[in-house]
């Protein structure tokens, strides 16, 4: 059991980490925090994808001159999750823009609020139209 | 020069989009019509480039474009065959049409100098949808896929009222979840195989079909992909999202976004894990079994409890997204023509539909159903689109409906399922249900009030919006009447999937 946990414990971590994020995405009703949340969800995905790559000793995959067999880890996952790393801005850009725009709307970024107001509403326009 | 562009076609098909969405907001700032000229020529020429794709794979077979000649698993490659190609050629029809229709209904529905931005999103939206499709390269297709998904919830959020915003938030967040574990899922792929290539690691994940990192990959593709369709429990983001958006929005976004979903999950389960794997190992298709029928009772049943037609139309894809994994579950050729038929069907039936709904809020700015009393005749050419829309969804004879759930009947009857073909009929009635309301009001119901009518001023819908609409609707027609072409690649597809 120790064994497991020592051996592996770079993959517990982001398990957890991922149970963090997705905890709040799916029960903190503040917008912003549901936004962080999903920060923590996909920083736990890239901090996996790292940790594939990781190799002990090993170091950048650059050829160094009159060096030949140097140990280094694979490049690729990096690549990777440079690429995601961007993804993951631009939707937290795009996030936390609707959610200035929500705030404007509403006057509130709390959900349970908005969904009220918005039921309010909707009974609103059906009395105005007769039904 | 000519040769030159011919032999970059499969690359060039997917580029001159994503350009096209880069040029838009550079040249059109103050000039929304020049922009909208952009977006309809390059659409347009993809279009054309991918009906020469669909061409030169069912006559010579699967095409391999590397890009800049690196050959994979250095370079990332865009892989054709029957099914990316139809999938392909049908994205950049329904691209181009909306297109054509967008112009009048997105300067009566949005704000003046936000529709140069939308026509960029839009073509970004398309751009990475057809990316999904061509790619060859698993995390290229995450990739796409995010580019659309992103897209998708900006265009959503321009909706003119408030509930857009938190509608398009919802889905950024259920969206977002879908994505990362599908990043997830590719991780764990690439940890067991070392590759990202779909058609090397087909070759390697049967060797360690047994390993749980590969089973745990599956399961994280299935959950996401099933958010990115909507099927039945995970589809708490579609009926908000597709009633709070511009009715552009609401076409493009129930005509192809799902059907994209529908294809990396086809695309997942049969070419990189193989269907021997969903035979021998997991038995997820029992699953996508029970989920498919109750999404399609389900589905239809809480779209005749709405009286907002957009909200109607919205339950109503979730039924339909049950007949497309209904034919995936399936498992045999027959079921998963009708599955790829289906994806044509829907995506062909709901654009016209929501084209229609589209017309009518242009004119009226109605979308309570019970208000539609008199507008068979005051708009009876977007009307008899709706009507042959609505056929084609019920699955009458002569309708491409009809075709595509001919197919899963029959695929059931082969899996010995006939328990299945209940299911459907009621599914279908349900669907006569609701849409029969719809025509009654539009038709035959008499006002009480000819005062009160909110359809007094209405008039036949402009021709830029008339005719796509009619184009939609007569595919429709000649689509399930002269079924013998699309049925073909259909069938071609779904036997190089099941590897036969």
């Amino acid at each position: 059991m120790m064994e497991f946990i020592l051996g592996k414990y770079n993959y517990l971590v982001c398990i957890l980490l991922m149970m963090i994020g997705f905890y709040a995405m799916i029960a903190k009703e503040n917008l912003v925090k549901k936004v962080i949340g999903l920060n923590i969800f996909q920083t736990a995905i890239f901090l996996f994808y790292i940790s594939v790559s990781y190799m002990e000793g090993a170091t950048a995959p650059v050829v160094w001159q009159g060096q030949e067999g140097v140990l280094y880890g694979n490049p690729l996952p990096h690549v990777l999750i440079l690429t995601a790393i961007v993804v993951g801005i631009s939707m937290t850009a795009l996030a936390l823009g609707l959610i200035i725009k929500i705030y404007q709307e509403y006057g509130s970024i709390e959900e349970n609020r908005i969904l009220e107001l918005n039921q309010l509403e909707e009974e609103q326009n059906l009395k105005r139209a007769g039904r | 020069m000519i040769a030159n562009i011919i032999e970059n076609i499969p690359g060039l098909v997917v580029l001159i989009v994503i350009i096209a969405a880069s040029l838009i907001p550079l040249v059109g700032k103050s000039r929304p019509v020049l922009a909208w000229g952009i977006a309809v020529i390059a659409a347009f020429l993809s279009f054309i480039m991918s009906l020469y794709i669909l061409n030169v794979v069912m006559t010579t077979g699967k095409i391999r474009y590397w890009f800049g000649n690196w050959e994979p698993p250095w370079g990332i490659e865009y892989v054709f065959d029957p099914l990316s190609a139809f999938v392909l050629t049908l994205v950049s029809f329904v691209g181009f049409i909306v297109l054509v229709y967008a112009k009048k209904s997105l300067e009566a529905e949005i704000d003046p100098e936000r529709i140069t931005y939308f026509y960029a999103l839009y073509m970004l939206f398309i751009g990475g949808l057809m990316g999904v499709v061509a790619t060859g390269d698993i995390f290229n297709l995450y990739v796409f896929l995010e580019i659309a998904a992103i897209a998708g919830y900006a265009l959503i959020a321009v909706g003119r009222r408030r509930e857009a915003l938190m509608a398009s938030f919802t889905y950024l967040i259920l969206g977002t979840i879908a994505a990362a574990f599908i990043l997830i899922g590719i991780g764990y792929l690439y940890m067991a195989t070392g590759t990202l290539n779909i058609i090397d690691l087909a070759v390697i994940l049967p060797e360690i079909y047994q390993s749980k990192v590969v089973l745990i990959a599956f399961a994280f593709f299935t959950v996401g992909l099933s958010i990115k369709i909507a099927l039945f429990p995970l589809h708490n983001w579609l009926p908000n999202a597709y009633t709070y958006a511009p009715s552009v929005t609401s076409i493009v976004m129930a005509a192809i976004a799902t059907k994209v979903g529908a294809y990396v999950l086809i695309r997942v389960m049969f070419t990189v894990f193989g269907p021997e794997f969903e035979l021998t190992v997991v038995h997820v298709t029992e699953v996508f079994l029970v989920l498919s029928v109750v999404a399609m009772i389900i589905g239809s049943v809480l779209a005749i409890a709405q009286t907002d037609i957009k909200k109607m139309l919205a339950y109503s894809s979730i039924a339909q997204v049950g007949y497309i994994t209904l034919g995936i579950a399936l498992m045999n050729v027959t079921g998963l023509t009708g599955s790829i038929m289906h994806i044509l069907n829907h995506a062909i039936m709901k654009a016209c539909l929501f084209m229609v709904v589209g017309a009518i809020v242009y004119r009226t700015g109605i979308t309570h159903i019970h208000d539609f009393v008199g507008l068979g005749k005051k708009m009876p050419y977007t009307m008899a689109a709706f009507t042959i829309g609505a056929l084609s969804m019920i699955g009458m004879p002569l309708t491409v409906g009809f075709v595509g759930k001919w197919y899963l009947t029959l695929g059931s009857l082969e899996a010995g399922m006939w328990y299945i073909i209940p299911v459907i009929l009621v599914s279908s009635l349900l669907a006569v249900g609701y849409l029969w309301r719809l025509l009654d009001n539009i038709y035959f119901k008499q006002p009480e009030n000819a005062s009160e009518l909110k359809t007094v001023k209405a008039k036949e819908a402009p021709l830029a919006m008339l005719i796509p609409t009619c184009v939609l609707a007569l595919l429709c027609i000649v689509l399930g009447t002269f079924a013998y072409l699309p049925i073909s690649i259909a069938e071609e597809a779904a036997k190089v999937l099941l590897r036969y």
